[in-house]
């Protein structure tokens, strides 16, 4: 894994002039390995994590599992492609276990979210059934915990 | 009525710590990039908090075993057989300590005579000397220098040894030096230990925060484990500084007799904390290989400022310590780090404060992240400069 990556993983939200201070290169270089991670589909993107738990946020979420029938040459991979395109749908994956695809979708509303299951997904040609789970809470979100105030850092100053 | 009459005479030689006094200061003042605080910036990882929660929650509260639960002996003996090559027997081999403050404390009161003499390299962590004094010993320092990297020679014992030397203090990698030994030096000093009947007490707290090459322990070389008493902990591998964990190992009589004092003055360590380290020891490798991964991060950056800037430091092979020599600025360390303090708020500590052979350095701890780190520097570097344009 390039140390790039690695330093992005921790977490830190560094600038690339600190990041290029960390890893002792200039920002130029930082940003041109940036750019070579994009081309190679290394780094897909980048999307702030928030916390929507506010009811007036108007995100409805749902986590999707889908039952679909694998195609001769091309397996699950055309139709969960197909899926994955909607602009409802946050992530998709393939799964071991009772279904094939977990969908998590998210929608401005209850009635939305069910439309689309519904109109959209469910009418595929190679969907065999869809069992749809509404998000209630969130705890977490991609590492962060949601329900943590922020602490004062009572740590001593100055310890040997 | 003037109380202090009722002190020990010896309590009331001991030096205040140049810590104590340095953190006065600090404490004072606000928006401070402390670089002297000596622990892990990361909490403990939760599974390990999480499993003294449990203990609590199936009313583990009451007193352990003296040495200490045996699950957790015989996951300290497993731990250290596999990452120091010495094999110890749960059962009489290993105490369980309140940290290896208290490991080094009471073996100071099981094996020192009035008069005895104890050798410690110096710059050296601040305990030693006043454990060594208030156990009635003489302390013998032993100088190391920045030349060998704040490595102890053989040369440089064998020129503090004095007759009635008993014992040898050693801690590698150095707080807060960052230096340690490789095998080869590890052997000289073996031999000397062997000539001179020394007995050795290793503390071994940094030994996984090593960046470069293998950490070798000195009880692990042939003819010392009969010899030496070894300390280990998990204030700083697993984050775990408040818990007050830790253990020594040795030969079954003097953990016996390390015993003896222990279990009058402590009784055990703290139950919730021994459940918690159970935990570290089972399952908490993969948290400490990201953490130091970080620790080396940070080392790079911020040695290569300290050189940058003009303040020569060694790259330190192990801890998370960096110790640079202030002499470019023209000061010495006590002034220097007052002077960086109040002019740019970056606490530095003084290396006197470790010792006379720390003069003319400071410690920075990098246990901090990046952002602290580069932007400390960068207030190093505008306070060198301001020093330079002055004279």
């Amino acid at each position: 894994m390039s140390p790039i990556i690695k330093l992005l993983l921790e977490g830190g939200s560094l600038t690339t002039a600190q990041m290029g201070q960390v890893l002792n290169l200039s920002e130029a270089e930082v940003n041109r390995q940036l750019d070579q991670l994009k081309k190679d589909r290394v780094l897909l993107g980048w999307r702030p994590v928030l916390n929507l738990a506010d009811e007036d946020a108007g995100v409805v979420r749902a986590v999707i599992e889908v039952r679909i029938t694998p195609e001769r040459g091309g397996g699950f991979n055309r139709l969960a492609d197909r899926i994955s395109r909607f602009e409802e749908v946050e992530s998709c994956f393939l799964m071991s276990g009772g279904y094939d695809l977990l969908v998590f979708v998210g929608g401005s509303s209850l009635q939305k979210v069910a439309a689309f299951v519904s109109e959209k997904l469910s009418t595929i040609e190679g969907v065999l059934s869809t069992a749809t789970h509404f998000l209630l809470r969130s705890y977490k979100e991609q590492g962060f915990l949601l329900d943590v105030k922020a602490e004062e850092n009572n740590r001593l100053k100055v310890a040997p | 009525m003037d109380t202090k009459r009722y002190i020990a005479k010896h309590v009331i030689d001991l030096p205040r710590s140049g810590i104590r006094d340095f953190f006065e200061i600090v404490s004072k003042m606000k928006d401070v990039i402390s670089l002297g605080i000596g622990e892990p910036d990361f909490d403990t990882p939760w599974h390990i908090r999480e499993a003294a929660i449990y203990a609590l929650e199936k009313g583990k509260t009451h007193y352990t075993s003296n040495l200490g639960l045996i699950e957790l002996r015989r996951a300290i003996s497993r731990y250290v057989e596999k990452n120091f090559s010495i094999s110890y027997r749960p059962e009489d081999e290993i105490l369980v300590t309140v940290g290896v403050s208290e490991a080094l404390d009471i073996a100071f009161r099981a094996l020192v005579n009035p008069g005895d003499k104890v050798m410690f390299h110096q710059p050296c962590y601040v305990s030693y000397h006043p454990s060594v004094t208030l156990t009635h010993g003489v302390a013998v320092p032993v100088p190391t220098f920045a030349k060998d990297n704040f490595a102890l020679t053989a040369e440089a014992l064998a020129a503090a040894w004095q007759p009635g030397a008993k014992i040898l203090m050693l801690n590698l990698p150095c707080n807060p030096t960052g230096g340690t030994c490789n095998r080869a030096q590890l052997e000289a000093i073996a031999k000397f230990a062997v000539e001179k009947d020394l007995l050795v007490i290793s503390d071994e707290i940094y030994s996984e925060l090593t960046f470069e090459g293998e950490h070798v322990s000195i009880a692990s070389l042939p003819g010392m484990q009969e010899r030496t008493i070894f300390l280990h902990g998990f204030s700083k591998a697993f984050a775990m500084t408040g818990w007050r964990i830790g253990y020594a190992c040795g030969p079954a009589p003097l953990i016996e007799a390390m015993m003896k004092v222990h279990q009058y003055s402590m009784m055990c360590a703290s139950i919730l904390s021994q459940e918690a380290a159970i935990e570290a020891l089972l399952r908490g490798e993969e948290g400490m290989k990201t953490m130091r991964e970080q620790y080396h991060r940070r080392r790079d950056l911020i040695v290569r400022r300290f050189n940058e800037i003009g303040l020569k430091c060694h790259l330190p092979r192990g801890s998370f310590y960096a110790f640079p020599s202030v002499e470019k600025s023209g000061m010495n360390e006590k002034d220097f780090a007052l002077g960086l303090l109040q002019a740019e708020r970056v606490a530095m500590v003084p290396g006197t404060a470790f010792g006379a052979n720390g003069a003319g350095f400071c410690r920075a701890c990098f246990a901090t992240g990046y952002d602290q780190l580069i932007e400390a520097s960068d207030r190093i570097d505008r306070y060198m400069q301001s020093l330079t344009s002055k004279r």
